[in-house]
């Protein structure tokens, strides 16, 4: 990250020139902060909110890398008592099966927020780069085949379409990732199809291409770093999207398959005993728990996003 | 022709499109069931000759696009074929139901409880993001504000049960499950409905207050506003007489867009609460793989979403007058 920025850097204030320029002497003065230094001058100056979300961001990444040595018990073990009440040695008691919740709750970070950072991240892949494509490619055909058959599938609601493809191809981990990220991919190319618009008329671009450089280097090394933030703060935005989507299909029973811990199916697993609420408040509760950590990470992301976009758009309220 | 006139005729042109492409998915979803189909349904104990009966029932001898154009027929004049649930493995005993009779009372259901999330929301909307703008950076603001964002980002199931917690299991006021039977009257429709009503309604309000405030707000800096400001009128007078006509349009746009919004929301809702919906058939169809049915629910959810975009961009487009008189 950090030799990337300085190579930007360089390359947008022609430091490797000879001669004198302001614009160099100001670009040197830039570059020599370093990377440390700039997250550190960011995060003080950041407001409350989003020090929260990081730091909620924070913990959960840690949760979900070291799940096997914080969890007290095994993903899938089973012990004798079901829907045991919270105690010292099942601190959130045991669900229908007799699976310690704390240990799938910590599980489930591994497994639920993966498998949508996968997915944010394969969306990224595919729509980013057929996004950038078509605006290189600006109203030939290719751009207008990408933008009409990414209309159609945006008319259809992404619940809906993702239901409909689960039946078709069946319900596992693998399908799920694939189908969300497909269906995800058509807002990135949105996105980054109407950033890089801009992008693609501005001299540098035309040079490259009368320099003869192939499309993947265009893409890559003059579009790419000039459309970074709007496209970082989408994918915030997309990931509590597709983290929102798998937790809602895992939560109708089509989404992440048992016996993986995965917080939706957990809330759907032990839903019956918010009737109990009034016997054993803490039995209640426990279904509660993953439904609360969707919850908190969504809240903890937004946050994130809206700082980052105030930021980075240089927006005064 | 008037560009509004050919606007509008170029939406329903790109709905009809997508529709059809969509018929094409669904339709193609009996194509991507694997191995052999007819095995797949009727199990490995059925006789070879029960398996060629159902190819030629399903009419899967035929060539491809007859199939197709037989099937949009169907789905055009309400017959979506049968259920696969009930079919017997060894012929003759076929219990299996058309789609159309399962799917024509969850319907009415559905759009009992949509409606009912629809009318409180859009009067609830309309007034939090008014007044949010007229009290703008006040405490009222910033709260209402903090509030939307949270409900925004929560999951809908997280909803459903917080609101089961404290209205259901602790008080007792409202019913945590909705089944409700075909002959209920309206009131203990109502009733039971509440709760997952009150549930999709605070799901969609967030986001039709915040567009409504940043519709009004919008506006609020545009030079005659500021005139009107200059003129002495109240605060009040200026967003309700001069900034609200002109910010119909994408609140409008936002409320048609939300209601096509409810439409995936009910899938969830109906499931936590045990609703008799549509989305709940299809959620069910879906796990075991009852493909005519989940092309049916499908072809209604469907339709039902493009519906709604397309009559929220005519409106957009109607109540523009930038477009209604062009130069």
């Amino acid at each position: 990250m950090t030799d990337q920025d300085k190579n930007t850097v360089e390359e947008s204030t022609g430091l490797g020139d000879e001669g004198y320029s302001a614009a160099a002497e100001v670009g040197l003065i830039k570059a020599r902060r370093t990377f440390s230094e700039n997250v550190w001058r960011g995060l003080k100056s950041a407001p409350p909110s989003a020090l929260f979300g990081l730091v909620v961001i924070a913990l959960y990444i840690f949760f979900a890398i070291f799940a096997p040595w914080l969890a007290p018990h095994g993903e899938a073990e089973i012990f004798p008592m079901s829907y045991a009440p919270w105690s010292d040695e099942f601190i959130f008691g045991t669900d229908q099966l007799g699976r310690d919740v704390l240990s799938r709750l910590i599980y489930g970070a591994r497994n639920t927020v993966g498998i949508a950072f996968i997915t944010t991240l394969l969306a990224f892949i595919i729509g980013g780069g057929l996004g950038i494509t078509a605006a290189i490619n600006n109203n030939g055909w290719l751009d207008n085949l990408l933008s009409r058959s990414v209309d159609v599938l945006m008319a259809i609601p992404s619940l809906i379409f993702a239901l409909i493809l689960l039946s078709m191809f069946g319900a596992n981990t693998l399908n799920l990732i694939l189908i969300i990220a497909v269906l995800d991919s058509t807002r990135v190319f949105r996105i980054a199809r109407a950033v890089s618009l801009n992008v693609v008329v501005m001299d540098y671009v035309e040079a490259a291409r009368l320099r003869g450089e192939k499309m993947f280097w265009i893409l890559y090394r003059e579009i790419l770093p000039n459309i970074m933030p709007p496209l970082v703060a989408e994918f915030g935005l997309r990931f509590c999207f597709v983290f929102l989507t798998i937790a809602a299909l895992s939560f109708l029973g089509v989404g992440i398959q048992p016996p993986t811990a995965d917080w939706g199916s957990m809330v759907r697993e032990n839903a019956g005993l918010i009737q109990f609420a009034e016997y054993d408040l803490t039995a209640a509760l426990t279904p509660m728990l993953p439904a609360a950590a969707i919850a908190l990470l969504t809240v903890a992301v937004n946050f994130v996003v809206d700082w980052f976009l105030h930021k980075s758009s240089g927006l005064k309220d | 022709m008037h560009p509004v006139i050919r606007t509008i005729l170029q939406r329903l042109g790109l709905g009809l499109i997508t529709l059809f492409v969509v018929s094409l998915i669904l339709f193609s979803s009996i194509e991507f069931l694997p191995g052999d189909f007819g095995q797949a349904v009727l199990g490995q104990a059925a006789l070879p000759e029960t398996v060629a009966a159902f190819r030629r029932e399903l009419g899967l001898d035929l060539p491809l696009h007859e199939r197709y154009l037989d099937w949009l027929g169907g789905m055009l004049t309400g017959d979506m074929g049968n259920s696969f649930s009930g079919r017997g493995s060894s012929g003759g005993s076929d219990r299996s139901r058309p789609v159309i009779e399962l799917l024509a009372p969850r319907l009415a259901n559905t759009l009992f409880l949509a409606s009912m999330a629809a009318i409180i929301s859009v009067p609830l909307a309309l007034f939090l993001g008014i007044t949010a703008a007229l009290y703008r950076n006040s405490i009222y603001d910033r709260s209402v504000n903090a509030l939307t964002l949270t409900t925004i980002s929560m999951p809908e199931f997280f909803v459903a049960y917080l609101l089961i917690l404290g209205l259901s299991s602790f008080t007792k006021v409202f019913p945590s499950l909705a089944n409700i039977s075909p002959d209920a009257d309206f009131w203990e429709r109502a009733y039971l409905t509440a709760l997952p009503a009150l549930t999709l309604t605070l799901v969609i309000v967030a986001h039709m207050m915040r567009m409504t405030r940043a519709a009004i707000i919008n506006l609020m800096a545009s030079p005659y506003i500021e005139m009107a400001d200059l003129k002495g009128a109240s605060k009040s007078e200026i967003i309700l007489r001069h900034a609200l006509p002109n910010a119909w349009a994408p609140i409008v746009t936002v409320i048609a867009f939300n209601l096509a919004y409810l439409v995936v929301g009910v899938v969830v809702v109906e499931v936590v609460f045990v609703y008799p919906g549509v989305g709940q058939l299809m959620v069910d169809a879906v796990t075991t793989r009852d493909v005519p049915v989940v092309q049916g629910c499908a072809m209604i959810f469907a339709a039902t979403y493009i519906l709604l975009n397309l009559f929220a961009d005519i409106i957009s487009i109607i109540t523009n007058p930038r477009l209604l008189h062009p130069r």
